[in-house]
């Protein structure tokens, strides 16, 4: 006895069923990052005035990431069609190139984050307030390089908006507030500090949790279709059409994952 | 085919993904991980009905302490005192000072009330009601040979299993468990020093995982595995109902599931999605604020809603079945029944605010939902109408069965008409998080839902065994139900009224004229006094179980035998199989020519004419 | 059910505010809708189950009813309903939730919840409450207060007790320290979960003198059954002038300073 519908379709929904099966599920995944949207918007929209920092991200590394799950897109479709034309070695090469784009996606996406977890943010006992990154620190000092220094208004983890032109002002001219060279701050002369984790603020809370969880879908759907690169793929000779299925029902999965990513590239690097 | 040559044929190539034909498997596949659709049905129906009991034994804890606070626990005082220890109050006699026992706390009263009211809907009801009837029954009625996928199915029954073990885990362990309600506010839930409530977190994204992967499953199977002839206006009403159930789960578990995961997040990441600026916790100096409690209470109602008409549909399916077969008759309007499920499966996203009336909303926002609120009230009052109407003109058998699907009608009327005054806002204001508001859930969710339930276990338990569970036994296990609910849950909605509270360890003597002589406001001596009565009822119901429990084991080898495979004369098509129906559901593959309530048709032989069946 | 239609009125406790009457009237009118319901179909199905008893009808009939009354009846519920919503419920609920009294013609008094405990933040005799912002809260500082405010400096502190002149509209502007807790006075008809970082008003006109009862109708951790010492004291003018002439902090006197949280 065989469940009907695995491979061919159901002539009168014209689908099969893995087929219906991944529609329903990234239907749900839809409410998933739908309410995590939602989220965003009602932290944002609360959020007093100034302490929703922006532009603490690195749009062109963000930029690149996007062209290449953008073109991890492509190739995954490229894969499938080359089934469809009967070229193994052709899907073999394009399966391939989805997964290493996945594995650079991963990588960019590691080394911002470790940017961020080593980005430290201290409020001094004089009032004032400086952010750099660590590069070393003792039981008595810390040391941030590129430290930027202001007072300290609001609660650790925000910068006002006005900073920004403060520092790009700072950047042009080469001097201001901006130091180039490392500061050493005494762990006594520390009121309060951290790193830029989601601990930080809303803001980083919800970026590294939208991120995140897009991340670990990133994985998983990389490692699926590095299985049907490498071993899953002997079922090509068995049931040649069973496997372009799972080849397909994994691609619209991908699909998935890189719209998700398009929505959240603008919202949190941009906006 | 050779059982043994089989086996080895399919070992060879076993990652094809489909060799789920072996013939004498062994008793660990055949049960334990099997991916029959049948034998996990079953497996989800024992598991959850002891989550039930688990659920009854909670509140039976805690309906002591509201009828008698600070008494010592009778029997089982000692015993709880050893399992969560530090959780239990010694009492002292006044005179001797001598132990005499434990009473309840505040704490241990609380982590019974969040785990009362998480395990009756997410490891009792809904499993009950969805997975276990769904997987038995919708394969076999519309004649598929399985789930769409099986492996699949296994999964999510052992996700959900594990999920219920890790909520029952935090029971063991110090602190016990949670203790912020089964809506696990923020940042009550966040400030909270047990772990338990971590469990809790992490037990309900499992659970909501076994869901998405169960509603995924149903939806697929019934719009693929449809035997030829099944369209969709022949489906019986019960199909209809889970499919629009699993509507519901898919859609309205992930938010939850993210409003976990924030929860959570701020718990163990240290992050302030629900904590505010200016929260002056002394457990929690350290938080960056700038979150939203109010976000929390979004997501969870926004599953919240749709998740009571998980509870319900499936509950109306099995009636709509039932009363179909015991009137001899169609169900009237089956197509407005249909459509009504649908708009109500529409409807209950957008009502889920009801629930927050009185977190500060303004007119537009609050007159949205509650006129949606109001709306959604109508395909329920036609649903209860068709039901309703269909016994007219019948030849009503009342047998066990249909005396538990008949008393659901009434009991879920009560119910749903109380929910009226909930939903308008204005009435909100005196009734909400009273003792109103739980008799309103319960009457839809005990005498309606648990009832349902019952009649569904009594009808299709011949199908599963062959035999009979005893009527007579039955019946009394009905009338004795039936009365003690009543007399549980009726003084409850008198008590609202009054303006009693829930989630008040003392039954609301605090707030009592004893307690406070002089204040107006304060709860009359005769409605504390209901607490009592409430109580013993309690125990009475649960007593009443009895019967039935003795009578579900008992019948499974000494019952009366079936006279054949289709005891009820009924017309759907999982009685045109076997009994039991053998791995594979039907000997034939059916094929499907009438609709599915074909009772008395005029001018037939007998009085059913099975769907299978050219008439 | 049918025992709390009868008893309806008594079950409902003292109303002591002006729109108060209303919720109870309005409880009542939909209790009527309920009733008729429940009345109407228990009816008929009492009926139904001994006309159509099998034992009686043996022959079932196939096309049932054929009638349209359900359909009317359907329609009726709705009109009910229509009318419930839009006579009542909307229009009262905009005038508690919109048109909340002005400063002068009302008293204001501002209520920070706490496990598990009231604190109450009167302007005192200047009517005018000092700045307050949510960032400066702390447990020190139960209302965040802004403490160079001149305005400020005359305002009153209590814990749980808190006293009203009758007849006068009051708004409570609540919100809480930690969980959310629930304001409910019930014989003021009025109900309102306050939630740390925001600041929400509800009002009544209280029409009796009397102490009153505040519940917290929220659960807030495990004491929130002995969070019961709350109480609204509505005073008639002279006992009200009384009250606040002795707790207003003397000139110079730093206000939180004059009357501790007990
Ligand atoms: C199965 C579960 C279930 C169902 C079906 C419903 C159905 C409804 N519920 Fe209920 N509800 C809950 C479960 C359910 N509810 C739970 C669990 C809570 C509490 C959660 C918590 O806070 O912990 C709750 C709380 C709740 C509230 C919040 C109260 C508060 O906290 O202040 C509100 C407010 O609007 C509400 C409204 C409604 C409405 C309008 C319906 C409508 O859909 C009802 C429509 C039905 C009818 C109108 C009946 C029609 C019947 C007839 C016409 C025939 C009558 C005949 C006879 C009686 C013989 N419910
Ligand atoms: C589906 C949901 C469901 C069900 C069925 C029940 C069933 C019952 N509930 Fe519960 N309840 C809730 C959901 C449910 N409850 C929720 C969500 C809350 C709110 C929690 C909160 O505030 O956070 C609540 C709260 C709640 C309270 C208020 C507590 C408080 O506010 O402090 C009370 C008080 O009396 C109560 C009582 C009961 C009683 C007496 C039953 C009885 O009807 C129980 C009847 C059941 C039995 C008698 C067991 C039958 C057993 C079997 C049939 C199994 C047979 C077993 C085998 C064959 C192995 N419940
Ligand atoms: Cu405060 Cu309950
Ligand atoms: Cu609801």
């Amino acid at each position: 006895m065989e469940v009907p519908y695995t491979v061919k379709n159901r002539p009168d929904t014209g689908l099969y069923n893995a087929k219906i099966g991944i529609w329903l599920f990234l239907a749900s995944e839809v409410m998933l990052f739908g309410a995590l949207f939602s989220s965003y918007i009602l932290l944002r929209v609360t959020a007093q005035e100034g302490e929703w920092p922006t532009e603490l991200l690195n749009v062109p590394i963000g930029t690149v990431n996007t062209l290449v799950l953008i073109l991890s897109s492509v190739t995954v479709v490229m894969a499938w069609a080359s089934l469809k034309l009967n070229n193994f070695k052709k899907f073999k090469f394009y399966q391939g190139l989805t997964v290493i784009c996945a594995m650079i996606f991963v990588m960019i996406k590691s080394y911002e984050y470790r940017d961020k977890f080593t980005h430290h943010d201290v409020i001094l006992t004089n009032g004032m307030r400086v952010d750099g990154h660590l590069v070393e620190e003792t039981s008595e000092y810390i040391v941030l390089s590129h430290p930027l220094e202001y007072p300290a208004e609001k609660g650790i983890g925000y910068r006002p908006t006005a900073l920004h032109e403060a520092e790009e002002e700072a950047n042009a001219h080469g001097g201001g507030h901006h130091h180039t060279e490392d500061r050493k701050i005494m762990l006594s002369d520390i009121e309060k500090r951290t790193n830029w984790g989601p601990w930080a603020n809303t803001y980083f809370a919800i970026y590294f949790t939208l991120t995140g969880l897009h991340a670990l879908h990133v994985i998983g759907g990389a490692l699926v279709m590095a299985y049907f690169w490498g071993p899953g793929s002997r079922m090509w000779k068995k049931n040649p059409e069973q496997f372009t299925n799972r080849i397909e029902v994994s691609g619209l999965f991908w699909h998935f994952v890189d719209l998700v990513w398009i929505f959240l590239f603008p919202i949190l690097y941009l906006l | 085919m050779d059982s043994t040559e089989a086996k080895e044929h399919h070992g060879a190539e076993h990652d094809a993904g489909h060799g789920h034909d072996h013939h004498d498997p062994g008793f660990m596949r055949k049960y334990i991980f099997s991916t029959d659709h049948k034998i996990i049905g079953i497996q989800y129906g024992l598991t959850s009905l002891l989550f039930m009991l688990a659920g009854f034994f909670l509140i039976a804890v805690m309906r002591w302490s509201i009828a008698f606070p600070g008494e010592p626990l009778p029997v089982i005082g000692s015993l709880l005192n050893t399992f969560m220890a530090g959780m239990t109050s010694p009492v002292l006699d006044p005179e001797t000072n001598e132990l005499i026992g434990y009473a309840i706390s505040n704490d241990l009263y609380n982590s019974f009330g969040a785990m009362h009211g998480t395990i009756m809907v997410f490891l009792a009801v809904v499993p009950l009601a969805f997975a276990a009837f769904g997987n038995y029954v919708v394969p076999l009625q519309i004649g598929a040979i399985d789930m769409a996928f099986p492996r699949l199915n296994m999964a999510s029954y052992h996700l959900f299993l594990l999920g219920g073990l890790v909520m029952l885990g935090s029971f063991f362990i110090p602190g016990g468990p949670a203790q912020a309600g089964w809506t696990s506010y923020s940042p009550l839930a966040t400030s909270i020093p047990t772990d338990g409530q971590l469990y809790w977190l992490i037990a309900m994204v499992i659970i909501i995982t076994s869901s998405l992967l169960g509603a995924v499953n149903f939806i697929a199977t019934i719009i693929q595995l449809r035997a030829p002839g099944m369209t969709w206006m022949r489906l019986p009403f019960f199909c209809w109902a889970q499919f629009v159930t699993a509507f519901l789960l898919l859609l309205a578990f992930p938010p939850l599931e993210v409003g976990a995961l924030l929860q959570l997040m701020d718990r163990v990441a240290g992050t302030s999605f629900y904590l505010p600026t200016g929260l002056a916790i002394s457990s929690m100096q350290d938080v960056s604020g700038g979150g939203s409690p109010l976000l929390y209470q979004h997501l969870f109602w926004f599953l919240g809603h749709p998740e009571v008409y998980v509870l319900i549909l499936p509950a109306m399916g099995v009636v709509s079945e039932i009363i179909a077969n015991n009137t001899r008759k169609p169900i009237w309007g089956y197509k407005s029944l249909v459509y009504s499920t649908l708009v109500l499966g529409f409807l209950s996203f957008i009502v889920w605010a009801h629930h927050m009336y009185l977190t500060g909303m303004g007119t537009k926002i609050s007159t949205f939902f509650q006129t949606t609120t109001m709306i959604i009230s109508i395909p329920s009052v036609i649903i209860l109408t068709c039901l309703f109407i269909s016994l007219w003109g019948g030849s009503i058998r009342f047998n066990t069965p249909m005396l538990f699907a008949l008393a659901f009608l009434p009991m879920f009327g009560i119910g749903g008409l109380t929910g009226l005054p909930l939903g308008f806002n204005y009435s909100d204001i005196h009734l909400h998080d009273t003792y109103y508001v739980i008799g309103h859930f319960h009457y839809v969710v005990a005498p309606g839902t648990i009832f349902a339930l019952i009649a569904g276990i009594y009808f299709w338990y011949p199908k599963l065994t062959g035999r009979y569970m005893s009527e007579f036994w039955g019946k009394v296990h009905f009338w004795c139900s039936f009365v003690f609910m009543n007399l549980t849950f009726q003084p409850m909605f008198a008590q609202g009224m009054a303006g009693m509270e829930r989630r008040m360890a003392d039954g609301g003597a605090g707030y009592s004229v004893a307690n406070n002589p002089d204040a107006i406001g304060a709860l009359a001596d005769q409605f504390l006094k209901l607490n009592v009565n409430i109580t013993f009822a309690a125990y009475a119901l649960g007593l009443s179980q009895i019967p039935f429990i003795i009578n579900l084991f008992y019948s499974i080898s000494k019952g009366r035998s079936v006279e054949s495979d289709n005891p009820w004369q009924s017309t759907t098509l999982e009685w045109q199989t076997p009994t039991p129906p053998p791995h594979g559901n039907f000997t034939t593959p059916p094929k499907v020519f009438a609709g599915p309530y074909e009772y008395s048709v005029p001018g037939a032989a007998q009085d059913y004419n099975p769907q299978n069946q050219k008439s | 059910m049918l025992q709390e239609l009868f008893n309806l009125p008594a079950n409902l406790p003292v109303v002591a505010s002006e729109h108060g009457a209303d919720v109870d009237n309005f409880i009542i009118y939909i209790h009527w809708l309920m009733a008729a319901l429940f009345i109407g179909w228990s009816s008929y199905y009492i009926y139904v189950l001994w006309r159509f008893n099998g034992k009686k009808n043996k022959k079932a009939d196939y096309h049932g009813a054929r009638t349209h009354v359900s359909s009317y009846l359907e329609v009726a519920v709705a009109i009910v309903e229509v009318v419930l919503l839009t006579a009542f419920a909307i229009p009262m609920w905009a005038k508690v939730v919109e048109e909340v009294p002005k400063p002068e013609e009302s008293t204001q008094i501002r209520v920070m919840a706490q496990q598990f405990a009231w604190n109450f933040m009167h302007p005192g005799a200047d009517d005018k409450f000092g700045k307050q912002a949510f960032d400066l809260v702390s447990e020190e500082n139960k209302f965040g207060r802004d403490l160079e405010d001149e305005n400020g400096k005359d305002d009153i502190f209590t814990l749980n007790e808190i006293h009203l002149p009758v007849d006068k509209k009051v708004v409570f502007h609540t919100s809480s320290l930690d969980v959310i807790h629930s304001f409910k006075v019930i014989a003021m008809r009025i109900c309102q979960d306050t939630i740390p970082g925001m600041s929400i008003p509800v009002w009544c006109e209280p029409l009796k003198v009397g102490r009153y009862q505040i519940n917290c109708a929220q659960l807030c951790g495990n004491g929130h059954t002995a969070m019961t010492g709350g109480f609204l004291n509505v005073d008639s003018q002279e006992d009200y002038d009384a009250w606040l002439a002795q707790n207003t902090p003397a000139d110079g006197e730093e206000g939180a300073g004059a009357l501790s949280f007990e």
